[in-house]
């Protein structure tokens, strides 16, 4: 199944940039250039061929794990997918560990408080941060840490003036695992405002949906007993009542997660942070196809590996489905 | 003479009932502040050439970068100061508003149009026509839309048209899904079988039944899909897409914003302000109708 909607984003994508008009060789060719030159760069691209062949030449290729050569910045395709995807994914990442902690927190205190008049007040600004998207949230973050108050960095992934010898593209995690923490706190401060723009709505959304399966889990028969047993109202909370109703909050978190993904292109562009949705800007605007295909098929890619991780996720948190 | 009156009679009833919804809208809260709202900015859009204080494209660069009045070196006239090419940032968020409500407007509708069609079709066909139409929506979101929009319009070009067609080329999913479910829904219950059992032609259930039914669903949506499709252009005129530049529009003075926060961070401040503004006013909008317009939640 998953393969099948790859292969669909794949030839909807390859087709989609072949039929439209705009000339990627026109693009890139100086103005003295002559018809011979263009036509011998045109052959080197592949791009005199039809658009039959181009597309079996391009699987083949694909298939071998060869990505072809970006246009625009004369790389490896797969290469730069390398060195730019680690980005996203540690962007991502932490964006959805925020969400969750914000998501789940802020439902458990609005279950805790359900009596009190805090309990309309967190519905409310619920309610607005279900409102606002990413995109504006970005630019209010930049507004505020970057001038009201300027304490975070407004760019980048990293301080360039900093020593980075890294092994890996995963920078967050090599400078924890190496216990590097000057080069750790720079790229946590780097990180804060592009994770928040992505976590706010994700947390938005986990938190309708979670308080409302954490209140009907209250009135819940085991809920009941173990408050007969004596434990206090955070403990039927956490131990009780979360346990049943995260699985369903965590079903759609999956599908929220890839909007946040998606998010990742205008957010990192904001933030001028080096990941694959910057760098996929930049493709369509260079109409650069063969990067566009590969960063697409990474996008396409990504989805897919979200939805199975969170179907095994929900089996993980629900015991019926684990051992049925 | 009397079974003329008793079918007047019915005939005032129904006509009272049909516009009863209108009544109950404008008495929910939500619409009417979001509502509100929306209105008076379509107003400003409108009269932007009678109340724009400057003309939005006048450049001074004695004037570059003055602050909004209250802060160190304001200039009188320019009520939210001026950017850096000295056009005044008041007259020209004024103007934005136009592509941006023209877009908000044109998109969802469009969106609303083809979506609506083919979950009217899914959700009454069923069968392969529901089959090939939900495998269609499947694979059409698993694109992120904001790269698909922006690959769209860089494919197509810039401009307004091209703007208004990737939103709607992008969105119809989301009409499609809620619609076809709401016919199919719709399509069970007992009224249907009656208008089929009294021999009405599908096309007449469908257009005179069942879509009334389903319309208070999707002018709650339509609502909701503006307030994405200002984004969506302000994203667009913020990547560089949208429009040619000498049109002001509220992304690409946030893009302007972006890049000279640190002379003047109004530049940046007043268009968000107000796009921040005008999502809220949708989403207010579309939450208000949805609840005023479901017979259910309005119990």
């Amino acid at each position: 199944m998953a393969a099948i909607t790859l292969t669909g984003v794949g030839v909807a994508i390859f087709v989609l940039l072949r039929v439209v008009p705009g000339d990627p060789i026109a693009m890139m060719i100086s103005p003295g250039a002559s018809p011979a030159d263009i036509a011998a760069l045109r052959a080197h691209y592949g791009l005199d061929a039809g658009i039959g062949q181009q597309f079996v030449v391009w699987a083949r290729d694909l298939l071998r794990g060869d990505f072809g050569v970006s246009i625009s910045l004369h790389r490896s395709v797969l290469e730069l997918l390398a060195e730019r995807l680690p980005a996203t994914l540690e962007l991502a990442g932490a964006a959805f560990v925020v969400a969750l902690l914000l998501g789940v927190s802020v439902s458990v205190v609005a279950v805790l408080a359900s009596d009190s008049k805090v309990a309309p007040l967190i519905d409310t600004v619920n309610g607005l941060f279900l409102a606002v998207p990413d995109f504006i949230w970005a630019l209010l973050l930049v507004l505020t840490f970057g001038v009201f108050a300027p304490v975070l960095p407004l760019s980048g992934r990293i301080d360039p003036s900093l020593d980075t010898h890294f092994t890996t593209p995963f920078y967050l995690l090599e400078s924890l695992l190496t216990l590097r923490v000057a080069l750790f706190s720079d790229i946590c401060k780097h990180m804060i405002m592009p994770t928040l723009a992505l976590a706010l709505p994700l947390a938005a959304v986990l938190t309708r949906v979670l308080k409302e399966s954490l209140r009907e889990a209250m009135v819940q028969d085991y809920v009941l007993l173990a408050r007969l047993k004596g434990k206090s109202r955070l403990r039927l909370v956490l131990q009780e009542a979360l346990r049943n109703a995260i699985a369903p909050a965590l079903a759609l978190t999956g599908v929220q997660f890839t909007f946040l993904i998606g998010g990742t292109v205008i957010v990192e562009r904001i933030f001028s942070y080096p990941g694959i949705g910057n760098l996929a800007i930049d493709a369509v605007i260079n109409r650069d196809l063969p990067l566009i295909q590969g960063l697409t098929l990474a996008f396409g890619a990504l989805f897919i590996l979200v939805n199975i991780a969170v179907d095994l996720l929900v089996v993980a948190a629900n015991p019926r489905l684990r051992h049925g | 003479m009397v079974e003329g009156a008793l079918t007047q009679r019915t005939d005032v009833s129904a006509t009272r009932r049909r516009w009863d919804w209108i009544g109950v809208c404008v008495a929910d809260p939500k619409v009417a502040v979001g509502g509100g709202f929306i209105l008076c900015l379509c107003l400003v859009a409108l009269a932007a050439p009678l109340i724009a204080p400057h003309d939005p494209l006048e450049q001074d660069i004695m004037l570059g970068l003055t602050p909004p009045p209250g802060f160190a070196g304001a200039e009188p006239g320019h009520w939210l100061g001026t950017d850096d090419l000295g056009r005044d940032v008041l007259s020209r968020v004024l103007y934005g508003s136009r592509v941006a409500l023209t877009v908000a407007f044109a998109a969802s509708a469009l969106a609303a149009v083809i979506g609506s069609t083919l979950g009217l079709a899914a959700g009454w066909r069923r069968g392969w026509v529901d089959a090939a139409i939900s495998r269609l929506v499947e694979i059409w979101m698993a694109f992120p839309p904001v790269l698909l929009s922006i690959l769209l319009v860089a494919v197509v070009g810039p401009g307004v048209g091209s703007v208004i067609a990737a939103i709607a080329i992008i969105d119809w999913t989301r009409f499609c899904r809620v619609v076809r479910a709401e016919t199919m829904n719709q399509a069970s219950a007992d009224y249907v079988t009656a208008a089929r059992a009294v021999g009405f032609a599908p096309g007449r259930i469908l257009m005179r039944e069942i879509f009334p039914n389903v319309a208070p669903v999707l002018i709650a949506l339509i609502s909701l899909e503006m307030g994405i499709a200002v984004i969506v252009e302000a994203i667009l005129s913020f990547v560089g897409l949208s429009v040619s530049s000498d049109t002001p529009t509220w992304g690409g003075m946030i893009a302007e914003g972006r890049q000279a926060l640190h002379e003047g961070w109004w530049i940046l401040a007043a268009p968000l302000t107000l796009l921040l503004l005008t999502v809220l006013a949708f989403n207010l909008l579309g939450e208000g109708l949805r609840r005023a317009l479901d017979p259910v939640m309005r119990r």
